[in-house]
């Protein structure tokens, strides 16, 4: 283990292409001795590097209807759909029943896979017996607050 | 050994990939302005729709099942340029071959895991972008584009299928393999072929090559050659399908400027323009692709290509040479050492069969007359005095921009305010 202890990080967060970037406030307090590691050059933080892991597999989707408020997504969200990744229990995935797409929680109840809304008025919902595709796995939720750009 | 990759039913599959309730329907994509048919789902091939079929000719009650869609070449740009990245996993050696065709270099790799490695191939790229590929593995481009079709046709090969140069399978199939059915081979050459008592592929494989090359061309002797499983055939060299035409050229040394970059790919487009007139044919669409080196490795690397509709068919250098260098301007960026750019032009359609089509924007006749006049004095000139004695300057300011494509699905993967939409409840 390193004896530096990050408090706080001091970075640049990008604004988008083509718009520059802006510092955020932002400190490093370190105890202990410095780490060589450290010695690299910030440049900026890339939120959608950070988001993206695989480009080549990733997708943005919206959200629609209120049933995943418990999972953070509202209506409108902007999802980020992984589909290189396996879709294990206690994941959220974007997956087509009966080739309509939806999102939900995947889980086990016994020996049976389910789907899980996040509101409790919606009951599981069994895989048996219907046309089911996971399409990829949500990796990240963007909710846009009052004061958000449209 | 050589892999071709490509993608079954491509333009429906990726229609597909989002609108997963379109799995085993009757599926058309439709050229934009003039809606003929330019692509097919298995269903519709077998409701015995053909293609380049005008949408308003066809029966009512099959329009009334068949769900046809206009094209959505922004969806299908992305959907090949993510395919292409996952390839470029699979092999630092991939060349494009068409929108949903790609050569990969299979060099170095065990024969004996040749097969699961296109596996794992088809199963990443079908994971990661929905799309459903074949893969022939050969020795030679020819070769594997035989094996490609197998893969395709025979369910046992699973989308995969390697063939040796020398083996008793890759000999009981092209016995089978009518000559005319191979690449490059047209039909007038397959009945001079005929006539030397050659109706097969396995035949063109045993045939003396220099009186090939005395009878046709050298081409036909490397094809020889090919079918032997020795390589001798360039990609740009390879004879083209007559639904897409390719120019492509790697740069003598790596460049980063982009005016090296601009003037490469206009003289590509034009390139490919005459080539275009040449057969009779007309281009609905335009795809520009560029690319780093892959080595040195650790050097930045970056790919990109995108397609741009055109707002008719059409033949006309100015029309192709604009749009090719919008597209490059899309996804030119500074700060790489490019190796490779190129212009297809897809979805041709032939110049006579085009006057059929009814919903076609009307374009005037004497417009229409005047650009191939020119076009055919340009080829001419070009043609007597040598190659880029006449050029094309900036492109004219006056394109007309407005595509007629009601029935196209959203822009999934290019536009915000056209994402996918999932439903919560």
């Amino acid at each position: 283990m390193s004896f530096a202890a990050r408090v706080c990080v001091s970075g640049r967060a990008v604004l988008g292409s083509g718009g520059g970037a802006q510092p955020l406030m932002g400190c490093r307090v370190r105890a202990g001795f410095p780490s060589p590691a450290d010695d690299h050059l910030d440049v900026e933080i890339d939120l959608h590097a950070h988001v993206v892991r695989r480009p080549a597999s990733t997708y943005f989707v919206r959200a629609e209807g209120d049933s995943m408020l418990g999972d953070g997504i509202h209506d409108g969200d902007l999802l980020v759909v992984d589909r290189s990744l396996e879709p294990l229990p206690g994941r959220v995935v974007v997956i087509a029943v009966d080739g309509e797409p939806t999102v939900k929680r995947l889980a086990r109840l016994g020996a049976r896979t389910v789907l899980l809304a996040s509101n409790p008025r919606f009951a599981p919902i069994p895989l048996e017996g219907r046309e089911c595709q996971v399409w990829g796995v949500v990796t990240h939720v963007l909710h846009a607050l009052p004061g958000a750009a449209p | 050994m050589i892999a071709l990759v490509d993608v079954n039913d491509f333009y429906v599959s990726c229609e597909r990939a989002f609108a997963p309730r379109l799995e085993g329907l009757p599926v058309g994509v439709l050229s934009n302005n003039d809606g003929c048919v330019v692509a097919r789902s298995r269903e519709l091939k077998a409701l015995g729709v053909a293609m380049g079929a005008p949408m308003h000719l066809l029966p009512p009650a099959i329009r009334r099942q068949a769900v046809l869609l206009s094209s959505n070449y922004a969806l299908y740009g992305d959907m090949s340029r993510r395919v292409n990245a996952i390839l470029a996993e699979f092999s630092p050696d991939v060349e494009v071959y068409s929108i949903d065709e790609s050569f990969l270099g299979f060099a170095g790799i065990e024969p004996a895991t040749l097969e699961a490695h296109g596996q794992r191939l088809r199963e990443t790229v079908r994971r990661d972008t929905g799309l459903p590929v074949c893969v022939g593995v050969a020795p030679t481009r020819v070769l594997a584009k035989v094996a490609n079709r197998l893969a395709k046709r025979q369910p046992a090969f699973e989308g995969v299928c390697p063939l040796e140069a020398d083996s008793d399978v890759t000999r009981h199939v092209l016995e089978r393999l009518p000559v005319v059915e191979l690449w490059g081979v047209a039909r007038r050459t397959g009945e001079r072929l005929a006539l030397m008592g050659i109706d097969t592929a396995w035949q063109l494989r045993q045939a003396d090559p220099a009186r090939i090359r005395r009878a046709f061309s050298v081409v036909m002797e490397r094809l020889v050659w090919e079918l032997r499983g020795h390589p001798a055939i360039d990609i740009e060299d390879l004879a083209e399908p007559r639904q897409r035409i390719l120019v492509s050229r790697s740069f003598g040394r790596l460049t980063g400027e982009p005016s090296d970059l601009q003037a490469a790919v206009r003289q590509h487009a034009a390139r490919a323009a005459e080539k275009l007139r040449r057969q009779g044919s007309l281009a609905r669409a335009v795809q520009v692709f560029l690319r780093t080196s892959p080595f040195p490795v650790g050097a930045p690397q970056y790919r990109n290509s995108v397609v741009v509709p055109l707002a008719r068919p059409s033949a006309d250098s100015r029309d192709l040479l604009e749009a090719a260098g919008r597209g490059l301007a899309a996804i030119l960026r500074e700060g790489y050492r490019y190796q490779k750019c190129g212009v297809m032009l897809l979805d041709l359609v032939s110049g006579q069969a085009r006057q059929l089509s009814l919903l076609e924007e009307v374009q005037s006749e004497t417009t229409r007359g005047r650009s191939q006049r020119l076009m055919a004095t340009v080829d001419r000139l070009n043609r007597e005095m040598g190659r880029d004695t006449v050029r094309f300057g900036l492109p004219r300011q006056d394109s007309p921009w407005a595509l007629r494509c009601e029935r196209r699905t959203p822009r999934y993967t290019t536009r915000w305010d056209e994402l996918m939409r999932v439903k919560t409840g």
